[in-house]
C-alpha cells in the first residue's frame, strides 16, 4: 500500500484536478466531535514534548497512503503523524496502539529522506534583492521539502525577503539544521499553467531557487 | 470498535478514528509524554480565546487609524502585536491589503498553515483538497463559485504560505461605514473577507 508515496506526496495539492466544490459549512464549530479535540491535544502535546520538529511532523503526514490521506480529515493526518513519529522513535510501538485501539491502527509510510550531514553553515545574507528573475530548481527529493510541485522549475520574480528560517528539507532528516533567507517569489500564469489568468505567489527557502537571466 | 470510555449514560458505538485518539493519547500520558491535563487548558484557549474576533480588531483599527494601518502593511507581526495578538504560527505576520485594483487570496496548498492569533484555527474547507488545489490553478473561477466574484479588471493575488510567513488580508472598509465606530467596523468583518475569499 506504500508503493507511491516517496517522492511527491499527495499532500503537495496546488493546481490538481478533480476534487470537485470547496464545501463551506456555515457557522462551522472549532471542533466537530471531541475526539478532535483530543487530537489537537496530543500533537500540541508532541510537540511540546520536543521529540520532533516541524519538519519531521509534517514529512510524517506526508508519508501517509495517499488514499487514507485524501479520505481523512487534517485532524485524522495529525494523529496519523504524531503516531508514525512516536513509533519511529521508539516510545511507542504498533502492537500497544493497535491493542489499545482495539483494531488497525494505519501509520505513515517509511520515511525515505537523505540526510545533509553536515548541514553546512548557516547563510544570513539574503543572494537576491527584491525585483531578482529567478528559477525554482527542478528536483524531485525522496524526503520532506517545502517546494512546491507546480512552481518546480518555473520562473518568477523575488516580490518580499522574509525570515532566515530553518531549511525543512535538512531538520526533517538530519541531526542538524541550516538555515537560510526565504522570499515570496511572484509567477505569472502563463508560466504555471500555460494561460492567461492571475499571478500566484509563493513562499520558497533560498536554496529552492536559481538565479534566472534567460529565456 | 470499542465503547466510548467513560460515557456510562449514553453508551454507542465509537468510529475507528476515536478508539485510535484515545488509545494515542491513553500510550502518551501512561508513557509521559504528553500530560492532558496541562494540555486542556491550552487547547480550550485555542477553542476560545483565539479566532476571527482578533483579526476584525486588527482590521477595524486598521481602517479607523492611517499609521496603525501603515505599520501593520510595513511589518505585521509588530502591528499585531500591538493589539496584544501573536504566539505560534503569528509569528511572521504579512498583511495584504485589497485595493481597488488588486485583490489577495490566501492558501496553503501543502497543508494546512493559518494565522492562529487572529483567525484561529482553520475551517474544515481551508485544509481539504479541493480548495487547496484549486485556489492556485483557478483563483478567479474558484472564488466567484464560493459567492466572491471579483472584477475582470481586478487582478487576483494568490499567496500561498508555503514557508514561514502566515498571511491575513486586509478587506477594503465598506462604503457606507464613515460614521461606524471602530467596534462596530470589527462587528462586520468576517474569517472569509481575511482569507481573502469574500468581500465586505
Amino acid at each position: 500500500m506504500w508503493s507511491n508515496v516517496f517522492v511527491d506526496g499527495v499532500h503537495d495539492l496546488g493546481g490538481m484536478q478533480g476534487f470537485g466544490a470547496v464545501e463551506v459549512e456555515p457557522d462551522e464549530p472549532v471542533f466537530h466531535e471531541p475526539w478532535e479535540r483530543r487530537a489537537v491535544v496530543i500533537t500540541f502535546g508532541a510537540f511540546l514534548s520536543g521529540t520532533s520538529n516541524g519538519g519531521q511532523f509534517r514529512h510524517a503526514i506526508e508519508r501517509m497512503d495517499a488514499a487514507h490521506y485524501l479520505d481523512s480529515s487534517y485532524y485524522e493526518h495529525w494523529t496519523t503523524g504524531v503516531a508514525t513519529r512516536m513509533v519511529e522513535l521508539g516510545l511507542v510501538t504498533v502492537d500497544e496502539l493497535e491493542q489499545r485501539a482495539g483494531g488497525a491502527f494505519p501509520l505513515s509510510g517509511p520515511d525515505r529522506g537523505i540526510a545533509t550531514d553536515p548541514p553546512g553553515d548557516d547563510v544570513i545574507a539574503p543572494r537576491y534583492v527584491v525585483g531578482d528573475h529567478v528559477r525554482v530548481r527542478n528536483w524531485h527529493p525522496p524526503g520532506h521539502t517545502r517546494c512546491p510541485r507546480y512552481a518546480r522549475g518555473r520562473q518568477g520574480t523575488i516580490a518580499r525577503i522574509d525570515i532566515v528560517a530553518s531549511v525543512p528539507d535538512i531538520e526533517a532528516h538530519s541531526e542538524g539544521q541550516r538555515s537560510e533567507p526565504t522570499y515570496s517569489v511572484r509567477f505569472e500564469s502563463e508560466e504555471l499553467w500555460g494561460e492567461p489568468g492571475d499571478p500566484v505567489h509563493v513562499d520558497l527557502w533560498e536554496s529552492y531557487l536559481e538565479p534566472f537571466d534567460g529565456h | 470498535m470499542g465503547t466510548e470510555a467513560g460515557s456510562h449514560h449514553h453508551p454507542r458505538p465509537t468510529s475507528p478514528i476515536e478508539d485510535r485518539v484515545a488509545a494515542l493519547e491513553a500510550l502518551l500520558a501512561e508513557k509521559g509524554i504528553v500530560d492532558p491535563n496541562t494540555l486542556d487548558d491550552i487547547v480550550a484557549y485555542y477553542e476560545n480565546e483565539l479566532g476571527p474576533m482578533n483579526g476584525a480588531k486588527v482590521i477595524a483599527r486598521a481602517w479607523v487609524d492611517p499609521e496603525y494601518r501603515d505599520r501593520l502593511l510595513d511589518n505585521g507581526t509588530a502591528a499585531i502585536h500591538e493589539l496584544g495578538f501573536g504566539g505560534p504560527e503569528g509569528d511572521n505576520m504579512v498583511v495584504v491589503a485589497n485595493t481597488p485594483s488588486i485583490h489577495n487570496v490566501v492558501v496553503c496548498t501543502l497543508c494546512s498553515c493559518y494565522p492562529w492569533p487572529v483567525l484561529g484555527l482553520p475551517p474544515r474547507w481551508y485544509k481539504a483538497p479541493p480548495y487547496r488545489a484549486r485556489m492556485v490553478r483557478e483563483p478567479r473561477a474558484l472564488l466567484r463559485e464560493m459567492g466572491c466574484s471579483i472584477d475582470d479588471d481586478v487582478e487576483i493575488r494568490v499567496w500561498d504560505s508555503s514557508a514561514e510567513v502566515r498571511y491575513l488580508v486586509l478587506p477594503m472598509r465598506p462604503e457606507g461605514t464613515e460614521a461606524s465606530s471602530e467596534e462596530e467596523l470589527a462587528g462586520i468583518v468576517t474569517r472569509d473577507s481575511m482569507i481573502g475569499v469574500a468581500v465586505l
